[in-house]
């Protein structure tokens, strides 16, 4: 697929050591360049509006930040494996509706739905794998499926969350606002499981190179299965942290998340192909947006229309300085 | 017997296959009661997906993660562009079409700006421009005369003994595209590059040109589709073409043409488009709720690339 790779390490090992220096720091910026623009949105943000810099103003700020990190989690795993899910916004609003119903009504039938539409979401990764579909034509068909589950189990706006998830959204930790603490503890979990255990190897092998796994013995099946399976989870719980967020459901809530959660995946430094992915990128990636599309924009005093533009700006200035600094890297 | 055969081994007969069955389900259930209004009802619909989805055509044939994103976007903003100029003058309908047009290539032409500068996947390229597009539509579309003017409204619904007209030159449009794809140099480089695209960069193949061209005439497509959409409904919107993005890459894929590229076929995305809007029209006239009716939209939609399947990733 990309025969300049091999020719671009053959010429690193070549290289001084004063240039593998300058090529490990432009390595670093890469690594650095999510935290970076998330300092960069900060700092704005903190220039146009210093109050808005305090526990109380991060915590209005990034509201909707742990649902928006939750989904863009859920689609890493599945671009981990060199896929798409263009129907994670569905189903989140999906799992929405049935939080707001089902789980206040009825809880251990509302449970069992959860449940079995994360085994829904294994079953389509075994499909794909078994018959070798393109998985932007499966989700994108997903996508219409959920969204009528979700207009068949809500069809007016409406229902009201759980309590006990009410009560858990709305924790007031000390000092430190609760989003916050959610997303470091949602990017740290990721993290230690898909980057430092032995089966996240693998997990990202299945990306990085199908062929030389399955070679070595491990079933490219069940990677899939897990993949798809662990982007299940993730998607039900944004989810329930939505509805715990915004009490009631409705049948679109979450039709913006697909591709703000491919967006998030891809700022915090996620690639397409190769299974090379970062959970605390992603979660950084979905904190930038989440930053970046309203607060910053309502404090420079930008008309909301121009929101969704913002992100695509963003995405793209970021992806620019990507490329600067990899042209370093040659 | 023998024609029979090689009829059945053509990758596209079997969306027609489909179309022909939802239909004879469909006046089965009516007691043949609107047999003829339903087909034309479908030629006039399916017109609008087989516009954009012989765009993606083009565009998934370059090969694995090609694919255009912007589609509806693209739609949107055309139609406001196209309903501003016309300004409700028939005048002015030569006019707006080009308009449309041209918004539409800008959009493919910075659409593979981006592919090119940043070196990003088209989905991301794509993408991107398509949340610019959507604020600019929205923000461009804030109070706009939004009606088309009466004789282009007449014209986009325009039937001749039961037979749209605009059908017709959609008809005479893909036969055009089929000839561009299979007998001309621009098609045979759009299929070399999506088998292999380094054997055709070095067999001369000018690739960048080939992929500038092909994103632009996707755009191109969508502009000009964005505009007959208002005519024919009377209206432009934001959502106007939020339908086509599942719509233009499921015909491409249920039309036969491969979604590892290097592979297309015109003829299936007809097929495929009929297969669509008929299905649609069914489950209306099954009287289904709206739930049940994108539920079973999307079953089918997996079910068909299951069965279809068996080919490698779109990306």
């Amino acid at each position: 697929m990309r025969p300049e790779m091999t020719a671009a390490s053959l010429d690193t090992a070549a290289r001084t050591s004063a240039e593998r220096g300058a090529l490990a720091r432009a390595r670093l910026l890469r690594g650095l360049l999510p935290a970076l623009s998330l300092a960069l949105v900060l700092l704005a943000i903190a220039w146009l509006n210093p109050r808005a810099i305090s526990y109380f103003g991060f915590s209005l700020m990034l509201n909707l930040a742990i649902p928006i990190a939750l989904a863009t989690i859920a689609q890493m795993f599945v671009i981990a494996g060199n896929e798409l899910d263009l129907s994670i916004g569905t189903f989140v609003g999906f799992v929405g509706c049935v939080t707001a119903t089902w789980l206040k009504d009825a809880p251990l039938i509302g449970v069992a739905i959860l449940l079995g539409s994360i085994g829904v979401y294994a079953l389509l990764g075994a499909l794909i794998h078994l018959r070798n579909l393109p998985s932007i034509v499966v989700t994108l068909g997903m996508s219409f499926v959920w969204q009528g589950l979700a207009i068949l189990v809500l069809p007016k706006p409406g229902g009201k969350a759980p309590d006990w998830l009410l009560g858990l959204m709305a924790f007031k930790p000390p000092f430190v606002p609760f989003p916050i603490i959610a997303a470091l503890l949602i990017g740290l979990i990721v993290h230690f499981g898909l980057m430092r255990t032995s089966y996240g190897v693998i997990l990202r092998g299945s990306g990085g190179n199908p062929a030389a796994l399955a070679r070595a013995g491990w079933s490219l099946l069940k990677t899939k299965i897990v993949l798809f399976a662990l982007a299940g989870l993730f998607g039900v719980l944004s989810g329930m942290a939505l509805i715990g967020i915004t009490t009631s459901a409705d049948a679109n809530i979450g039709n913006g998340y697909t591709l703000l959660a491919i967006a998030g995946v891809i700022l915090g430094g996620g690639e397409f192909v190769g299974g090379r992915v970062s959970p605390i990128g992603a979660v950084i990636g979905a904190l930038t947006l989440a930053l970046a599309a309203s607060p910053l924009l309502t404090f420079m005093h930008i008309p909301p229309d121009w929101q969704v533009a913002a992100n695509g700006a963003i995405l793209i200035i970021v992806l620019a300085a990507r490329v600067l600094i990899s042209r370093k890297e040659r | 017997m023998a024609s029979v055969k090689s009829l059945l081994t053509k990758p596209w007969i079997w969306s027609f296959l489909g179309a022909l069955l939802v239909w004879l389900a469909t006046i089965a259930f009516t007691g043949g009661y609107g047999a003829g209004g339903m087909v034309t009802a479908a030629l006039s619909l399916a017109v609008f997906t087989v516009i954009v989805g012989v765009g993606q055509m083009f565009v998934i044939t370059l090969g694995p993660g090609n694919v255009d994103l912007s589609l509806p976007a693209n739609i949107g903003l055309a139609s406001a562009v196209a309903m501003k100029v016309m300004d409700g003058n028939d005048s002015m309908i030569v006019v707006g079409l080009l308009a449309a047009l041209a918004c539409g290539a800008a959009v493919g032409a910075a659409n593979y700006l981006l592919i090119w500068a940043l070196r990003i996947p088209p989905i991301i390229a794509t993408l991107s421009a398509s949340f610019i597009i959507q604020s600019i539509d929205i923000s461009y579309g804030r109070g706009l005369q939004i009606k088309p003017p009466p004789g282009f409204a007449d014209f986009a619904n325009w039937q001749i003994l039961g037979i749209p007209v605009l059908a017709i030159l959609t008809v005479l449009f893909t036969i055009g595209a089929a000839i561009a794809l299979q007998r001309m140099i621009y098609g045979r480089s759009v299929l070399a590059i999506g088998q292999n695209i380094r054997a055709a960069w070095l067999a001369g193949v000018n690739v960048g040109r080939i992929r500038f061209l092909t994103y632009t005439l996707s755009g191109a497509l969508g502009g000009i589709d964005g505009a007959l959409l208002a005519g024919y409904f009377r209206g432009a919107n934001v959502d106007i073409g939020n339908e086509y993005l599942l719509a233009s890459i499921a015909v491409v894929v249920i039309g036969g043409t491969s979604v590892a590229g290097g592979k297309a076929n015109v003829p299936g995305v007809w097929g495929a488009a009929l297969f669509l809007v008929l299905l649609l029209t069914m489950l209306n006239t099954f009287g289904v709720s709206a739930g049940v009716r994108l539920l079973l939209t999307g079953l089918i939609i997996v079910g068909v690339i299951t069965a279809a399947g068996g080919q490698k990733a779109l990306r």
